[in-house]
């Protein structure tokens, strides 16, 4: 894939996201996290409860103050000083999609002011009228009618609200959309109609995504290309085929082989790599490599050295000491 | 006898202030002795209400089991008092909840939890409930049992407090046991170590295992049989084969096929169009109906029965009458094909 030649559309580099837990004790809920997300992908990011997943997602987009590292959006930086025409101008462009349909919308605005909310800061609308016309043009858009505009989000279900906010986020014409598990309080058939949504979205507006979720069979759909995270770093990151196809960190070879296959022939053959125990607490990691306490390949470099994020091969880039090479020359030796 | 467990035409309602609500409508099933069996569905199918029915935990008040019979070895447990139900449940069926950290009192510790059953059920005296309570916790995997029997369940992690919850539900050697979505709440590598904790269970103690889930991936993984449900009532049901290599019901292949697979590369995925049925005012026909891409003048104004397909697989589909059409399920169904 000509991953050279795309433009880059966001750049996280060294990213970290601590927050104080009373006592001197600091939770480091994303540790030194970069990637790239290149203009018109959907950049997947998947990783069990807690690996600081929607952490980034919010720090990206400004919600968190970043603790160190930087974001550049378009080449200028999410994180600096900025006055507040310069904030208004930044935040049309990035918006968001939250995971519970139902929290996300305010129960005491019609449907209407929920999604003109972002037009009317915006000054995007003249006069009334032509507010009301890009509010139905919204919701034909999400495939929902002009008569839904005037009621309340308590009428709708779970996977009308999601259109809802799906509608709001794209109400200022983002360039770029950060979903945060916007599925995952949804039923499987809801689900794939979401999906479908977002995907056809994207081929009309030409959008990018960053996608955060922990359903890694919906992730490898949509993704062009998927990070895998585990206690606040990235472990692996490559082309979404080539990472189900060829997972090279023990984790996410672990993550793959766990998850059910809607198939019981597969299921009766098939050898899971079962991980003992349970994630540690991200107030007092583990000392090198994060993974190494539940890691069937730990060695001892591994309690010692935090892996190199190092390209393995062509656009698949991976941190673990297996494929070090240096390392592994040392062994051989 | 061969069915430990079996409902017969089950209806049950719940009253609100909108009016009646006719949850589960016309639902028969059987369970084998140690078999397991999966209720697929979405929510509001009525997946969760049939198993409450059968443990008899519906509010008393605004729930009304309307018509059918519930065979518990013979007896109808629709027609037992409070006080003859509460010796059953528990002991000879018992349940485990979704979400670990609301089924576990925060203020009593695991062992006191697991002891409480056994107490009340077998009369065990104090010393012999702890010592089943701390085998009952290396049985599920727990290290260190002698010191986390003392615990509370907070110093708990998910996968470990569901643990504690299967400990529970397992303390009284039940015959029949009612999982309803046991793994939803868990992540996928603790989702691995539970489905698998279950399964060797099963095999070692033989207790017969009803599955509610939304995933069919679980019940790959753990079911020999499945029953579809969709509306309040059973759309599909068959052996686990049956129904994910041999489909008929197109609300089957609907779910089947909106699932993105690991292994195949479709661009768009077949999503259902609409939403499920309003149980307050269900529709006369099919409950698939409105959402069914097949659907013919007599599905909307008559319920289908269930045809056989084969002695053990059934589904309730008008495709499957000799006059209808003859119809294929979509490609992206075939979950055989896929391989």
């Amino acid at each position: 894939m000509a991953v050279v030649e795309r433009e880059k559309l966001l750049e996280v580099k060294n990213l970290k996201k601590h927050f104080n837990v009373g006592k001197n004790a600091v939770l480091k809920a994303v540790d030194d996290v970069s990637f790239d997300i290149y203009k018109g992908e959907t950049l997947g990011l998947v990783g069990e409860s807690g690996c600081g997943k929607s952490t980034t997602g919010r720090t990206i987009i400004r919600l968190y103050e970043a603790t160190a590292g930087n974001v550049s959006y378009e080449g200028v930086d999410v994180h600096g000083k900025k006055s507040k025409k310069e904030l208004k101008s930044f935040n049309r462009k990035m918006q968001m999609i939250f995971q519970d349909p139902y929290a996300s919308l305010n129960p005491r605005m019609t449907i209407k002011d929920i999604i003109a909310e972002g037009i009317d800061i915006h000054g995007l609308a003249k006069n009334d009228k032509e507010r009301m016309e890009r509010v139905y043009e919204l919701l034909e858009t999400v495939g929902l009618n002009r008569a839904h505009a005037s009621r309340y989000p308590h009428e709708f279900s779970g996977g009308q609200r999601q259109r809802i906010g799906i509608a709001r986020a794209l109400a200022v014409d983002p360039d770029f959309i950060i979903a945060d598990e916007p599925i995952s309080a949804l039923d499987v058939s809801i689900q794939a109609q979401v999906v479908n949504l977002m995907m056809k979205l994207q081929k009309e507006r030409g959008l990018t995504y960053l996608f955060i979720a922990h359903d890694l069979s919906m992730v490898k759909h949509i993704s062009d290309r998927v990070g895998v995270m585990y206690l606040g770093n990235i472990v692996e990151l490559a082309e979404s085929d080539e990472l189900y196809e060829e997972p090279l960190h023990p984790y996410t070879q672990a993550l793959l082989s766990a998850i059910p296959v809607p198939d019981p022939e597969v299921e009766r053959s098939r050898e899971r790599i079962i991980l003992e125990g349970d994630i540690p607490s991200p107030i007092s990691p583990p000392s090198g490599c994060r993974f190494r306490t539940r890691c069937p390949h730990a060695m001892d470099v591994c309690a010692s050295a935090v892996p190199k994020w190092q390209e393995a091969r062509e656009g698949h880039w991976v941190a673990c000491h297996l494929y070090d090479n240096d390392l592994n020359n040392e062994n051989k030796q | 006898m061969k069915n430990i467990l079996e409902l017969n035409n089950v209806n049950v309602s719940f009253h609100t202030f909108a009016g009646e609500v006719k949850a589960v409508r016309g639902v028969s099933l059987h369970l084998e002795k140690g078999e397991s069996l999966a209720i697929v569905g979405e929510s509001g199918s009525g997946k969760s209400v049939t198993s409450k029915t059968i443990m008899r935990l519906l509010p008393e008040k605004t729930s009304e089991i309307k018509e059918g019979e519930i065979l518990f070895e013979g007896r109808d447990l629709t027609k037992l008092s409070n006080r003859e139900m509460e010796k059953i449940r528990g002991s000879e069926i018992s349940m485990i909840f979704q979400d670990p950290m609301t089924s576990l009192n925060p203020t009593m510790t695991v062992g006191k939890q697991i002891m409480e059953g056994l107490r009340k059920h077998q009369n065990l005296s104090k010393n012999e409930a702890k010592e089943r309570a701390i085998n009952l916790l290396k049985l599920v995997g727990i290290p260190n049992p002698e010191i986390r029997i003392g615990e509370y369940p907070h110093q708990f992690s998910g996968g470990m407090r569901q643990r504690v919850v299967i400990a529970i539900a397992l303390a009284c050697n039940p015959k029949v046991l009612i999982a309803d979505e046991p793994t939803t709440a868990l992540d996928v590598t603790i989702q691995a170590q539970i489905l698998d904790l279950m399964r060797d269970l099963q095999q070692k103690t033989g207790t017969a295992i009803i599955l509610i889930t939304h995933d069919l991936g679980v019940v790959a993984n753990l079911s020999q049989r499945v029953a579809v449900m969709y509306g309040g009532t059973i759309v599909e049901t068959g052996t686990t084969d049956e129904v994910f290599y041999n489909p008929k019901h197109p609300y089957t292949w609907g779910l089947l096929s909106s699932m993105p697979k690991l292994n195949t590369n479709d661009k768009e995925l077949l999503a259902i169009p609409g939403t499920p049925p309003n149980l307050l005012n269900p529709p006369k026909g099919c409950p698939f109906a409105a959402r069914c891409p097949y659907a013919m003048q007599v599905c909307v104004d008559h319920m289908p029965d269930a045809s056989d397909v084969t002695s053990t697989h059934k589904a309730a589909c008008w495709l499957l009458d000799e006059r209808a059409p003859k119809v294929e399920p979509p490609e992206a169904a075939l979950v055989g094909g896929a391989r």
